[in-house]
C-alpha cells in the first residue's frame, strides 16, 4: 500500500475555486458576525439561544445521519444515545466539579461520548442482523426503556423525573465562559456588547460541529464509508464482495451514538439541568425528520432540516415571548396552536413534493434504486397509454 | 406482593382485555404493513379518533343534556337507546358502526392523498409523511375539540356502559365491558381472518401483500385493495379506540401514541404482516403487560414488554408466526 499512499499524495488536489472559496469565506464571517450582533443588539440575545439549541440538534442530526443517511439503518430510538450522553456526563461532571472547576465540561465530554458509543454497541450487537423496519421498533423500544429507567431510577443515580443535577449542586460553566463574560463588554451603536453566556455556547457548538463535519467528511471517504455506501444499496452483494457487514453496522451504530452523546452532555451543560422528559419518543421522531426532511446522507441538508424543524418553532415562539411580533393574546395562542398542525402538514406535503429532501446528497442521487426501474415502466406506461388512448386500463 | 391465585386471575383477565385492545389496533399495522412494507404511524391517531367520534355519537344518541341544548328532535330517539337492554345494544351496535365508517374512511383519506403519491418514493418518505399525519391529527384533536381530558359519559356523569359484574369466577369479578370488548374482538378478528382466507377479495388481499406487481398483471386493482386495508385497519381501530374509551372512562387528543407503540409491538412480535400473529401478539402482550405491572412493577410495564419484544425478536428474527423471508437477490 506504500506506492499508493505516495502516489495519492503526489496526485495535487484540484484548486479550489475562487467563487466557491469566496462563499466559504463568507459563511464564516457570516457565522461569527451574525451571532455577535444578534448579541449586541438590545432584545435580540434570545436569538443567540436558540441557534445554540439548533446547533446542538445540527449535532444530533449529523450523528443519526451516519446511522440512516450513510448506512441506511433506521433508527427510532436515537435520543437514548442522547440521553445516556448526557447523563454519564452529567454524573461525572457533578463528581468531579470540585476539583476540576471550569475544566469540567471539557473532560467529560470524554466519558459522555463513551457512554453513547457503548450504549450503541449493546444495543447494536444483539439487534442489527434485524430486518429494517424490526430494527426500527427494537431501537424505538430500547429508547423508551432508557427513558423511564431514569425516570424510574432504575440504578439510584438519575434521581427520577426530577433530573440532574440533585437539589442544590450546581454547575460549573466551563472555563472560560465567566472570563468572557465578566472581561468582554464594549458599547456598540446597536445596544452594549456583553459576552453572554449564549454566545460562548454558541461557539462551542460551532467548533463541536465542524469537528464533526470533518469527522464524516473524512469517514464518507474512506474504506468505511464506501463499505457503508455498497451496503445500504445492497447489502447481499456487499458481504458478497468481502464486508463484514455486522462490523460496518457497529462502526455505524457506535459512531452515530458518540456523536449522539457528546451532543447529549453539551445539551445538559447549555441548560445546566437534565430530565428524562427531554427524551421522549417524540423527540427521536423529530431527529429523524430532521435527516429525512434536510436529505439523507447530506450535511448541508441535515443543517438546513435542523433550523427548519427546530429553529423555526422556537423562533416563533421566542419573537412572540420577547415581544417583538405583537399580537393580541388570541392570535398567539392560535399561533401557538397551529405551529405543530402546519408542521405536520408541511412535513405530508414535503414528501409528496420532494421527498429526497431539502437538499438531496450528490453521492446517493448517483446510486440505482430500485424505484427507477419502476419509474421507467411508468413511463413506458404512459407512452403505451397516449398511443392506446381508446382503451381502459383496467381492460387490460 | 400478594400472589395469590385470584390475583393471578384477575391480572390475567384484565390482560386479555388489554390484549384484545392491542389486537385490534394491531391488524391494522399488520394490514398496511404486510401490503405496502410501511409503518404507518398515524394509525394510533386513527385509534384517537375512534375514541371521539365514538363519544360524539353516544353524546347525540343517548345524552339527553344534548337534546336539551337545543338538539330536541333527537329526544325520541334519545328515549329509545336509553330504555332496557334492547336500546342498550342499538345504541352501542349503532356507535360502532359509525365510528368504523368515519375513521375507515379518514383512513382511505389518507392513504389517497399523503401515502399514494409516495408509493415509488425512497422507503423512509412514506414513514415521514405519516408522522406528518399523525402530529397534524394530534393537534387537530387539540385545537378544534379540546385540549383536556373529556370523560367518556353523560352530562350528567353517567356512564354509558354501566359498570356491572357480568359473573364472578374463583372470587374474581368479571365486568360486562370486560366481556363485551374480549367478545367483541375475537369475533372480529375471527371474521377478518375468514375474510382474508376465504373471499376472492381476501384473495386479492394476499397475492397483493405477496408481489404488488404480479398480483396487478393478474387483474387485481391493487389501488382498491389498498384502499381497502386503509379502510378495515383503521375501522377496526376505532372499535378499539371506543372500547378504550369506554373501558378508561375518557378521551384525550394524545391518547393514541401509547397504545399505538404497544400494538405495532404486538404486531412484531407476532410476526408483521401477519393477521393471526398480531392477534397473538396482541393478547401475549397485553396478559404479559398485565401480569409484569401486577407481580413485578407498574412503573417498569413499558420496559418490560419492550423487552420481551427484543427477546422476541433477536431469538426469532421473523416474529413468532412471521415466516423467515429469504433475501432476494
Amino acid at each position: 500500500m506504500a506506492t499508493d499512499m505516495t502516489r495519492s499524495r503526489s496526485v495535487k488536489r484540484p484548486a479550489v475555486p475562487p467563487r466557491k472559496l469566496a462563499l466559504w469565506i463568507v459563511l464564516a464571517l457570516a457565522l461569527i458576525i451574525v451571532p455577535v450582533t444578534l448579541q449586541a443588539a438590545a432584545g435580540l440575545g434570545f436569538l443567540v439561544r436558540i441557534l445554540v439549541i439548533v446547533g446542538i440538534w445540527v449535532l444530533l442530526a449529523l450523528g443519526l445521519n451516519i446511522v440512516v443517511g450513510y448506512a441506511g439503518l433506521l433508527d427510532l430510538g436515537y435520543i437514548a444515545f442522547y440521553a445516556m450522553g448526557g447523563y454519564a456526563g452529567m454524573l461525572v461532571g457533578q463528581a468531579v466539579s470540585g476539583r476540576l472547576g471550569g475544566a469540567t465540561f471539557w473532560v467529560v465530554l470524554i466519558p459522555a461520548a463513551l457512554a453513547g458509543t457503548l450504549t450503541g454497541l449493546v444495543l447494536g450487537f444483539p439487534v442489527l442482523k434485524l430486518r429494517g423496519d424490526y430494527l426500527a421498533i427494537v431501537t424505538l423500544g430500547f429508547g423508551e426503556i432508557v427513558r423511564i429507567c431514569l425516570n424510574n431510577d432504575l440504578l439510584g443515580l438519575s434521581n427520577g423525573a426530577t433530573g440532574l443535577p440533585r437539589g442544590v449542586e450546581q454547575v460549573v460553566p466551563p472555563w472560560p465562559a465567566n472570563w468572557l463574560a465578566d472581561n468582554v463588554r464594549f458599547p456598540t451603536p446597536i445596544g452594549e456588547f456583553a459576552f453572554g453566556t449564549n454566545l460562548f455556547w454558541y461557539f462551542v457548538v460551532l467548533m463541536l460541529i465542524i469537528g464533526a463535519i470533518v469527522m464524516i467528511r473524512r469517514l464518507d471517504n474512506s474504506r468505511l464509508g464506501r463499505a457503508w455506501v455498497a451496503m445500504r444499496e445492497n447489502e447481499v452483494a456487499a458481504a458478497a464482495c468481502g464486508i463484514n457487514i455486522r462490523t460496518q453496522k457497529l462502526w455505524a451504530f457506535a459512531l452515530g451514538a458518540m456523536s449522539g452523546g457528546i451532543a447529549g452532555v453539551t445539551f445538559a451543560y447549555v441548560q445546566q439541568f437534565i430530565s428524562p422528559e427531554s427524551f421522549t419518543f417524540m423527540e427521536s421522531v423529530f431527529v429523524v425528520c430532521v435527516v429525512v426532511l434536510g436529505g439523507m446522507g447530506s450535511i448541508p441538508g441535515v443543517i438546513v432540516g435542523a433550523l427548519l424543524i427546530r429553529g423555526v418553532p422556537d423562533l416563533i415562539q421566542g419573537l412572540m415571548v420577547a415581544g417583538v411580533i405583537q399580537l393580541s393574546g388570541d392570535a398567539t395562542s392560535m399561533i401557538t396552536g397551529y405551529r405543530f398542525l402546519v408542521f405536520g402538514l408541511l412535513m405530508v406535503i414535503m414528501m409528496a413534493v420532494r421527498p429526497q429532501g431539502i437538499i438531496p446528497s450528490k453521492r446517493r442521487a448517483l446510486e440505482l434504486h430500485p424505484e427507477d426501474d419502476r419509474t421507467l415502466a411508468e413511463e413506458d406506461m404512459q407512452l403505451w397509454d397516449t398511443s392506446h388512448r381508446d382503451i381502459s386500463p383496467d381492460d387490460v | 406482593m400478594n400472589f395469590t391465585l385470584s390475583y393471578l386471575l384477575e391480572q390475567t383477565i384484565n390482560g386479555i382485555t388489554l390484549g384484545g385492545l392491542y389486537a385490534l389496533v394491531a391488524l391494522g399495522y399488520t394490514m398496511v404493513y404486510g401490503i405496502l412494507l410501511m409503518i404507518n404511524f398515524a394509525h394510533s391517531e386513527l385509534f384517537m379518533a375512534g375514541g371521539y367520534v365514538g363519544l360524539g355519537v353516544l353524546k347525540l344518541l343517548a345524552d339527553p343534556a344534548i337534546a336539551k341544548g337545543g338538539l330536541s328532535f333527537l329526544a325520541p330517539m334519545q328515549a329509545f337507546f336509553n330504555s332496557g337492554t334492547a336500546g342498550f345494544v342499538a345504541l352501542i351496535a349503532v356507535t360502532f358502526l359509525i365510528s368504523a365508517i368515519v375513521v375507515g374512511l379518514m383512513g382511505v383519506f389518507i392513504e389517497r392523498f399523503a401515502y399514494r403519491p409516495l408509493r415509488h418514493a425512497p422507503r423512509l418518505a412514506p414513514l415521514i409523511s405519516a408522522i406528518g399525519v399523525s402530529i397534524f391529527l394530534q393537534n387537530a384533536a387539540l385545537l378544534w375539540i379540546s385540549s383536556k381530558q373529556l370523560p367518556y359519559s353523560r352530562a350528567d356523569g353517567t356512564s354509558f356502559v354501566p359498570a356491572k359484574t357480568a359473573f364472578t369466577v374463583f372470587g374474581v369479578s368479571v365486568s360486562t365491558m370486560q366481556i363485551m370488548i374480549i367478545v367483541t374482538s375475537l369475533l372480529l378478528l375471527a371474521f377478518l381472518d375468514t375474510f382474508v382466507s376465504k373471499t376472492r377479495i381476501g384473495k386479492a388481499m394476499r397475492a397483493t401483500s405477496q408481489d404488488r406487481e404480479a398480483a396487478g398483471l393478474m387483474g387485481v386493482n391493487i389501488n382498491s385493495v389498498i384502499a381497502l386495508a386503509f379502510f378495515i385497519g383503521p375501522a377496526l381501530g376505532a372499535v378499539a379506540g371506543v372500547f378504550n374509551g369506554m373501558y378508561y372512562g375518557s378521551v384525550k387528543f394524545n391518547m393514541g401514541f401509547i397504545p399505538g407503540i404497544k400494538s405495532f409491538t404486538a404486531a412484531v412480535i407476532g410476526g408483521i404482516g401477519n393477521l393471526r400473529g398480531a392477534m397473538l401478539g396482541g393478547f401475549l402482550l397485553g396478559i404479559i403487560e398485565s401480569l409484569a405491572s401486577g407481580f413485578i412493577s407498574n412503573a417498569y410495564r413499558d420496559v418490560i414488554a419492550f423487552i420481551v419484544l427484543i427477546l422476541v425478536l433477536v431469538f426469532r428474527p421473523g416474529g413468532l408466526l412471521g415466516e423467515a423471508v429469504a433475501e432476494k437477490v
